[in-house]
């Protein structure tokens, strides 16, 4: 049957391009996002960890931009934008990691108290709700600063902060298809909880979370810069950690306006295009949203 | 309606009970308040035996339709299917699903609208872990009426007319190759042109593959159309019960006679005073007596059983074929 299942498969996902490619701004979001994608994954063929090396610097301190160096320089001369494409790696790894992490976490919490009702759902919903209004960037500093900088610290600090929102979402989707009559149906064919959550609570709740996780994912990165820029960071360069830099070695007072301009740039436009993909995903798959549309 | 289709013996001649329940209570709490929504219920299905469970809305039927399907646990009574108890592990509760499946009313909301007509229909038989999945869900569309069934595998619900949908449904149920159906309110969204053809197709189940069935409905006129045996059910109890052609042409309990009277061709209408039935609060005596009929007309106390109607508890019916009914009035005018 996987022939079937492949031909309805493939019309689905026809069907959703046709709908996604109507969004003007999504498709541009997208084109950004895959540019900002491909281009961290290839650039270690053209670059290494050495543009982030203070000692080897090609350049002037505090250069302004010009061919050589497009974007200027920083305080030990190191060039802008190899440091922009270099830090990329790290920013975007950690944004899709923490966003990743947040929204499993969140998935399992929410389906789990949607489904299971009762005192299950008591329990998970108070955890939650204990985690909602703890003050999440506070919250992420300490747990960065307890358990030691590293990439993986960060990530963690960032998705344990950021789950409790959408386990609420899935939860409140997640009692919406419980309530419907299919199933009751499926029950009485003989369905039992994994068989119910996975064919037909998951696949409702798939598109919701396919929106949510690219809005998160950009604010995963913002959310990583903010730390890097407080001092709670991976010891990698990433936008955050360049900002951070431009801020400690007084870039403002030199006169280095492209030391804080291109990382803040950076951040703005790659968290816009996760930010409009989001929007076209939330509006093409939400039915209700369609219509309105 | 006055016709008699077969004479009520050649119907009561007794066929082997496949699915009963035994003085089955189902009671549910809700702001501390008990609401006996099934309470005290004797019915037996035989096999290849259409029955069919008439009542107003909220008085229990479809909470009946779910505790014999296992979906629901009584709060006393069993649940008896081929002689044996029910018992509710999960192991047990899933090869009895295989032997009772439900029909629910509204086809459009049964359906996972994400789901197409064949993963629908698999979705039994992949529960079940049955071989020849490809096999069972084209023979399942094709005893629904869907031909050539290949033709609705990738279809979703959307792109089916009400009566498909339902089809789809029965379809869905038959893959597992049950004894028993139970339906509830099977056809009461449909069109009207579309509610015969799914009767038929329910009879042409029953002789062609000897299926029986519970069909849970308001509609008297389906009952008469389709069932063997009718129970009439008021406030979690049935209250009168038997051969369909003598219990909705010669109904003898008063809430019967009151249903009957609202068809088109019936002489005179009973309209019903009082509050609707509040399952949270039962009266006492007759559960009827408040609204009914025969005692606010005074022929109850001609007949000496007024003070019996208002505080004495009537028995709960047996789960006989034969016609009865649960009422004092009843009892003395018929010997």
């Amino acid at each position: 049957m996987t022939s079937v299942a492949m031909a309805r498969r493939r019309l689905a996902l026809s069907r959703f391009w046709a709908e996604f490619r109507h969004h003007r701004a999504g498709v541009a979001g997208l084109v950004i996002l895959l540019a900002a994608v491909l281009l961290a994954l290839v650039a270690p063929l053209f670059i290494d960890e050495s543009v982030t090396n203070v000692v080897e610097a090609p350049g002037e301190k505090w250069d302004g931009p010009s061919l050589s160096f497009p974007f200027g320089t920083d305080e030990s001369g190191r060039s802008i934008l190899l440091m922009i494409w270099w830090g990329s790696r790290t920013s975007l790894l950690i944004g899709f990691l923490a966003a990743v992490l947040s929204i499993v976490i969140g998935l399992v919490v929410g389906v789990a108290a949607g489904h299971f009702r009762g005192w299950t759902n008591g329990v998970l919903m108070r955890v939650t709700d204990w985690f909602l209004v703890l003050p999440s960037l506070v919250t992420a500093l300490v747990l960065a600063a307890i358990l030691g900088g590293s990439t993986f610290t960060v990530i963690m600090a960032i998705a344990v902060t950021s789950w409790p929102s959408t386990a609420r979402l899935i939860r409140a989707q997640t009692l919406a298809v419980e309530a419907r009559p299919y199933i009751e149906r499926s029950k009485a064919l003989g369905a039992g909880h994994w068989h119910i959550t996975t064919r037909h609570v998951l696949p409702n709740v798939a598109p919701l979370l396919l929106a949510s996780t690219t809005l998160e994912v950009a604010s995963a990165i913002v959310t990583e810069s903010t730390l890097a820029f407080l001092g709670v960071t991976s010891n990698k360069t990433s936008w955050g950690t360049m900002l951070r830099a431009s801020y400690d070695f007084g870039a403002a007072d030199q006169g280095a306006w492209w030391y804080i301009l291109i990382p803040g740039l950076a951040i703005l436009v790659v968290v816009m295009a996760f930010t409009l993909v989001g929007r076209a995903l939330e509006a093409v798959l939400n039915p209700r949203l369609r219509r309105a549309a | 309606m006055t016709e008699t289709q077969t004479t009520a013996e050649a119907v009561t001649t007794t066929r082997p009970t496949l699915l009963e329940a035994r003085d089955l209570h189902v009671e549910f709490s809700s702001r501390g308040r008990r609401a006996r929504a099934v309470d005290g219920v004797n019915l037996a299905i035989g096999e290849g035996e259409i029955v069919a469970l008439v009542g107003e809305s909220g008085c229990g039927k479809t909470t009946l339709a779910r505790t014999l399907l296992g979906l629901e646990r009584p709060t006393s009574g069993e649940v008896r299917y081929d002689g044996n108890p029910l018992t509710y592990t999960s192991k047990a509760l899933k090869t009895y699903r295989r032997q009772v499946q439900l029909v629910l009313q509204d086809p459009t909301g049964s359906l996972n609208p994400r789901h197409t007509v064949y993963e629908a229909v698999a979705e039994g038989p992949r529960i079940h872990g049955l071989p020849d999945e490809q096999d069972l869900v084209s023979k399942a569309l094709s005893h629904a009426g869907l031909r050539p069934p290949d033709r609705f595998f990738l279809r979703y619900p959307h792109e089916l007319s009400g009566g498909q949908r339902q089809r789809v449904v029965i379809a869905g149920a038959l893959a597992l190759n049950p004894k028993v159906l139970i339906a509830d309110e099977p056809v009461a969204s449909l069109d009207a042109s579309v509610r015969g053809e799914i009767l038929a197709l329910l009879l042409r189940l029953r002789d062609e593959l000897g299926l029986s069935a519970l069909v849970v409905t308001h509609d008297l006129g389906l009952a008469w159309n389709i069932a063997d045996r009718v129970a009439v059910m008021y406030l979690g109890r049935i209250v009168e019960s038997g051969p369909v052609e003598q219990v909705l042409t010669a109904p003898r309990h008063p809430y019967t006679q009151a249903l009957m009277s609202v068809l088109p061709e019936s002489p005179e209408r009973v309209v019903l005073t009082g509050e609707p039935p509040d399952p949270t609060r039962i009266p006492g005596g007759c559960r009827f007596h408040a609204r009914c009929q025969v005692l606010a007309s005074g022929k109850a106390a001609e007949a000496g059983v007024h003070t019996r109607c208002r505080t004495e508890p009537l028995p709960i019916l047996p789960a006989t074929p034969e016609a009865q009914a649960a009422c004092y009035y009843a009892e003395t005018t018929t010997p």
